[in-house]
């Protein structure tokens, strides 16, 4: 079953009805022990990572990510939840996940022309080739609403970047059967859909 | 590179698609879930419903209209128009809404911006502003007055002040619309977005007026908007939202064309 995490972080509903429209039944779960035993897992959210992490460890949900991880079975992040796989967050000054090395932190520019939140579609730069990717090309742009960006430690994790002012952002991580964007998939039109699509095909052997 | 948003606007009435000028002469002129559908399959980038219907017991027509659309349209989806509580929010939102448009019902109760970014996060409350120009004064210090209940309702609030307020409260976005350039099809007010654009922090929405290309390149270079609402232009089939970004990027605006 593929279950999609819900811990009052945003539209889940979205996610839902995009999985639904590309032939992926998926079921909203807020019980540790059902994303636990998922046979995939969505880990979406908008909003405060600092309120998000606070439910996720108030439900045990933080506990049941993790092992779901640890099954090595395909994981898709979207949002906070390419953020909260980190180790830590600027936001709330809170631990997270730590299923990757690195933190996120505030987008802070001196050019008050650049707004914050950044908002709108942007382009996405595939750094290394990834199943999920497939058929996805560098340019392709993907909707993005947020404050906050990953910061992963290791390059190797950072599969995509997306430029917003003098600053280039990682907007894509992967590491084993973790993948997850920055940018909103279930809100890109076509090409987001395309990416859901893959999900439901990857193994995550890579 | 971001870029500039396309966002078409439709404004529902008893569930059918309709069209005012400088707030008035209201006509239906289609059905709302096809020509959403047409634009996100052209390339539109954002979607805003707006609820005008008057009388309270039709709301649920519009929540049938929402759930249709979310079900068809895969990019942003806002809704706003009679939204004066975090309950009626949350029912947009549930039909399937993304983000929420309060206007009216925040000018007589600016905590409802407040309620709104608590409840769903800031990114999806949207402040939403009916705008008409003035005699400068001390009472409206840029010029501009902020006009409520479809433009009828004058609140003796400055357009500028009313801007800063919304952000500090919590808005995500602003929606800045001006009922002299309503429908008209005679231009944005540049100067009205340009002024906003450059005192906030947060994306700027330009609406009302736009009627040419020309309209949307210069609101969003000189005017300084993040991105243009357009309504009437593609309601009647005069331009496509594909063919305005074709233009827009042969006059050097970054926006998204491969979808």
């Amino acid at each position: 079953m593929l279950v999609i995490v819900d811990y009052d972080a945003g539209n889940v509903r979205s996610v839902q009805r995009a999985c639904q429209h590309v032939g992926m039944d998926a079921e909203i779960s807020a019980d540790p022990a059902v994303v636990a035993a998922a046979d995939k897992l969505i880990f979406p959210g908008v909003g405060s990572a600092e309120s998000a992490v606070e439910t996720l460890c108030d439900r045990g949900l933080d506990e049941a990510i993790k092992s779901f991880y640890a099954t090595g079975k395909p994981l898709l992040g979207i949002c906070l939840g390419l953020q909260i796989v980190l180790e830590h967050t600027e936001e709330g000054d809170k631990t997270c996940l730590g299923l990757v090395e690195g933190a996120s932190e505030r987008f802070e520019f001196s050019d008050r022309s650049l707004k914050v939140p950044h908002i709108g579609w942007n382009e996405l730069t595939i750094n290394r080739p990834h199943p999920m990717l497939e058929n996805i090309q560098s340019g392709d742009e993907f909707y993005f609403v947020h404050s906050y960006f990953a910061r992963p430690v290791n390059s190797h994790h950072m599969v995509g970047t997306t430029e917003y002012g003098d600053k280039t952002f990682c907007s894509v991580i992967a590491r084993d059967n973790l993948f997850a964007t920055q940018f909103h998939l279930e809100k890109s039109g076509a090409l987001g859909l395309k990416l859901l699509s893959a999900f439901k095909h990857w193994d995550a052997t890579c | 590179m971001l870029s500039k948003r396309i966002i078409a606007c439709l404004d529902v009435r008893d569930g059918k698609l309709a069209k005012s000028v400088k707030f008035v002469d209201t006509k239906d002129i289609g059905d709302p879930v096809s020509k959403a559908r047409e634009y996100y399959e052209d390339g539109l980038d954002e979607l805003v419903f707006y609820d005008i219907t008057a009388s309270s017991d039709a709301r649920d027509i519009m929540l049938d209209v929402v759930a249709q659309v979310a079900k068809q349209v895969y990019i942003p989806f806002s809704v706003g128009g009679g939204v004066r509580t975090v309950e009626d929010a949350n029912k947009l939102l549930w039909a399937g809404a993304e983000k929420i448009n309060v206007n009216s019902a925040a000018v007589k109760r600016p905590e409802l911006i407040a309620e709104c970014a608590h409840a769903f996060g800031a990114q999806n409350t949207v402040l939403s502003m009916d705008i008409l120009r003035v005699e400068t004064s001390r009472e409206f210090p840029s010029g501009y007055e902020v006009i409520i209940n479809g433009g009828r309702t004058p609140m003796g609030v400055d357009a500028l002040e009313w801007a800063l307020k919304g952000e500090e409260l919590g808005a995500g976005e602003l929606v800045v619309n001006s009922i002299d350039a309503d429908g008209t099809r005679e231009g944005y007010e540049i100067n009205l977005t340009r002024m906003i654009s450059e005192a906030v922090s947060i994306p700027v929405i330009a609406s009302g007026g736009a009627g040419k290309p020309e309209h949307l390149l210069e609101v969003l270079t000189e005017g300084k908007a993040d991105a243009a609402l357009v309504a009437s232009m593609v309601h009647y089939g005069d331009y496509t939202v594909s063919g305005l970004k074709q233009w827009l990027h042969e006059h050097g605006v970054k926006v998204r064309l491969r979808y």
